[in-house]
């Protein structure tokens, strides 16, 4: 009874009397509910609903800023799939490669650096902020401290290979084979030691510690209470930072504008570095739309992809989804 | 029996098999950082030497004070652009979300479970898809209204903030919100208290700490964006600090003057109000990401 708000229990008082105040009072509450949503409501209608069906609009038409907009059916998505865009299926390509590379071993070495902090080793605080420093960089600051370190000549990483023996290390940036998985690994560096890891510390937490002593006490090892005891529990926050990985990773775009250009020779000309430039270097809105739309139906399908497979290895407790 | 064998394993080697895993963590994470902070205090003549000495000979602090006067290079003007944007973001998010969770955390209204979905949904949904349309509402509404376009000014940048803060935010208001008991606002109303006094008098003291997160999450993502100021900013002058370090780094490709060490200075001096933050405010920071974390 407590909990019920003021309204139900005025309604349910039995008086006629109280009756029309009550009425009143609820269509008093409607009123102030949509009115202190109303900046969320607007900004939703102006900022996201409206452009998502402008954009949708605009994905079917040659649109040229500035001009008036011209139907052509399907025209842009033909031209994107069929690769008549001779950068669009490359493009695609190089993400799918990054996030390939990024969730797993991102998620993977997450999980590792928060199992490490969960050992009770003495000064964990110190390691915990010392991991998690580098997510707190802005993605500008750490691509220009990158470039440094990759620098051919007086850079960190062909000094440390120098020491070892190798006279002449890489040109990291500048040459094809390596760009990519440069990227990949300042991806990793800012990413590692964040939000996913404190996300996953927090899962290993909550593994209640009598069930990892009674595994103990029955003989198990430490890489079987490990399997079989705290994997299972904490596969909820696997799957959040699944999910959010995905899409992070998708996005890629901020660190090839600033380490790499998008080069050498598009070799890490990411799809958001597309949909950039044919909407912004080229204003080709139109085409530019139709590739927003792409890539929107390409992260809604693998993350409603992800929530159906999920049912079949998420373990909540109690049975039931949290 | 290999599991016997495991745990007959000596502890103390145990042991010291994670601090070492943990200190090289330590190192591979913070070694970029420690390397650009001894380069952001080499001079022009030692940044380009190899092999690279680790420390540098004699610590070039006056690096740090030549990064604001650079011909070509508006680092101070930056530096205050990104803080009137990021603050005056800041606002709009904390006063907005709290506007929004209020509304969908102590009312009844029709629809308002329905557009708790969409908010949540939003979360995932990629700012790509209605960057496009933003843009042109940005340019042709200001110029039917006021005869003048709002690209390459900060309204683009600053004004979305003001209306819900983003989903996060209104979603982690609202969470602490519907903790706090409904007993404390119907004394109040009993008492004659109108919905902004239960607000101000009642709630807003007791979310300080979910404020304080939605403030600290709010200030980073404003500060680090790159983004939006790539797409509606041109004037070198209006940049922030993002967009001006991306003009910097390639302004200095001169190779017969090295600012390598100048670049790492300003890169320092773009993290400093991050990591400052994140040392006054560590908990806030746990709390936020967790509760992003457990919204299933």
């Amino acid at each position: 009874m407590p909990s019920q708000p003021l309204t139900d229990r005025l309604r349910s008082a039995p008086a006629p009397a109280h009756r029309r105040a009550a009425l009143s009072l609820r269509a008093r509450e409607e009123l102030a509910g949509w009115l202190w949503t109303s900046p969320w409501l607007i900004g939703f209608f102006l900022f996201v609903f409206g452009p998502m069906v402008a954009s949708l609009y605009l994905s079917f038409t040659k649109y040229a800023i500035g001009s008036t907009p011209q139907f052509i059916g399907l025209g842009n998505f033909v031209r994107a799939l069929s690769g008549k865009d001779d950068l669009f299926w490359p493009s695609m390509g190089r993400t799918v490669e990054y996030a390939l590379v990024m969730v797993p071993i991102g998620i993977g070495l997450s999980l590792l650096a928060a199992t490490l902090l969960n050992q009770g080793l003495k000064g964990t605080a110190v390691y915990r902020t010392l991991f998690f420093l580098p997510s707190l960089t802005p993605v500008v600051a750490a691509a220009v401290i990158w470039r440094w370190l990759y620098q051919p000549d007086f850079g960190a990483i062909n000094w440390l290979l120098w020491e070892l023996g190798v006279d002449e290390g890489p040109r990291w940036l500048t040459t094809p084979g390596t760009a990519l998985p440069s990227l990949m690994l300042i991806g990793l560096w800012t990413t590692v030691g964040g939000g996913a890891m404190v996300i996953f510390l927090a899962g290993l937490q909550s593994v209640p510690r009598e069930l990892l002593d009674a595994a103990a006490i029955d003989g198990a090892n430490a890489w079987q209470r490990f399997r079989n005891v705290t994997l299972p529990l904490i596969t909820p926050t696997i799957f959040f930072n699944l999910v959010i990985g995905i899409i992070a990773a998708l996005k890629v775009f901020a660190l090839a504008v600033l380490a790499t250009q998008g080069g050498p020779n598009y070799a890490t000309w990411f799809f958001n570095l597309h949909l950039y430039n044919t909407a912004f270097q080229f204003f080709e809105m139109g085409y530019a739309s139709a590739l927003a739309w792409i890539f929107f139906l390409l992260v809604v399908s693998l993350t409603y992809l992800n929530v159906r497979w999920s049912r079949s290895w998420v373990h909540y407790e109690g049975g039931e989804r949290a | 029996m290999p599991e016997q064998v495991h745990e007959r394993w000596p502890r103390y080697a145990a042991r010291g098999l994670l601090y070492a895993l943990a200190t090289l963590g330590a190192i591979l994470f913070m070694g970029p950082f420690l390397f650009a902070i001894s380069g952001s205090l080499k001079s022009a003549a030692e940044i380009h030497v190899f092999p690279p000495s680790l420390l540098p000979a004699e610590p070039a602090f006056g690096n740090y004070a030549r990064v604001f006067d650079l011909p070509g290079v508006y680092f101070a003007r930056w530096y205050l652009n990104s803080l009137i944007i990021t603050c005056a973001s800041v606002l709009g998010t904390v006063v907005s979300a709290c506007a929004a969770a209020y509304g969908f955390s102590r009312f009844r209204w029709r629809l308002r479970d329905f557009f708790f979905i969409v908010l949540l949904s939003t979360l995932v949904l990629p700012e790509e898809v209605v960057i496009i349309p933003k843009f042109l509402l940005f340019h042709y509404l200001p110029l039917a209204l006021f005869g003048h376009t709002w690209i390459d000014t900060w309204w683009p940048l600053i004004l979305p903030s003001w209306f819900g803060g983003g989903a996060f935010s209104v979603f982690l208001l609202r969470q602490f919100f519907l903790q706090v008991p409904r007993d404390l606002d119907e004394a109040a109303v009993i008492d004659g208290a109108n919905s902004w006094q239960i607000l101000w008098q009642i709630l807003l003291p007791l979310a300080q700490p979910a404020l304080a997160t939605v403030a600290i999450f709010s200030f980073l993502t404003h500060w680090n964006d790159f983004f939006h100021p790539l797409i509606y900013l041109s004037s070198v002058e209006s940049f922030p600090l993002s967009v001006g370090l991306r003009w910097f780094q390639q302004a200095a490709n001169d190779p017969s003057e090295p600012r390598d060490h100048l670049l790492m200075a300003a890169s320092m001096l773009m993290v400093l109000p991050c990591v400052l933050i994140f040392f006054t405010m560590q908990r806030y920071f746990v709390r936020g990401i967790v509760m992003s974390g457990i919204k299933g």
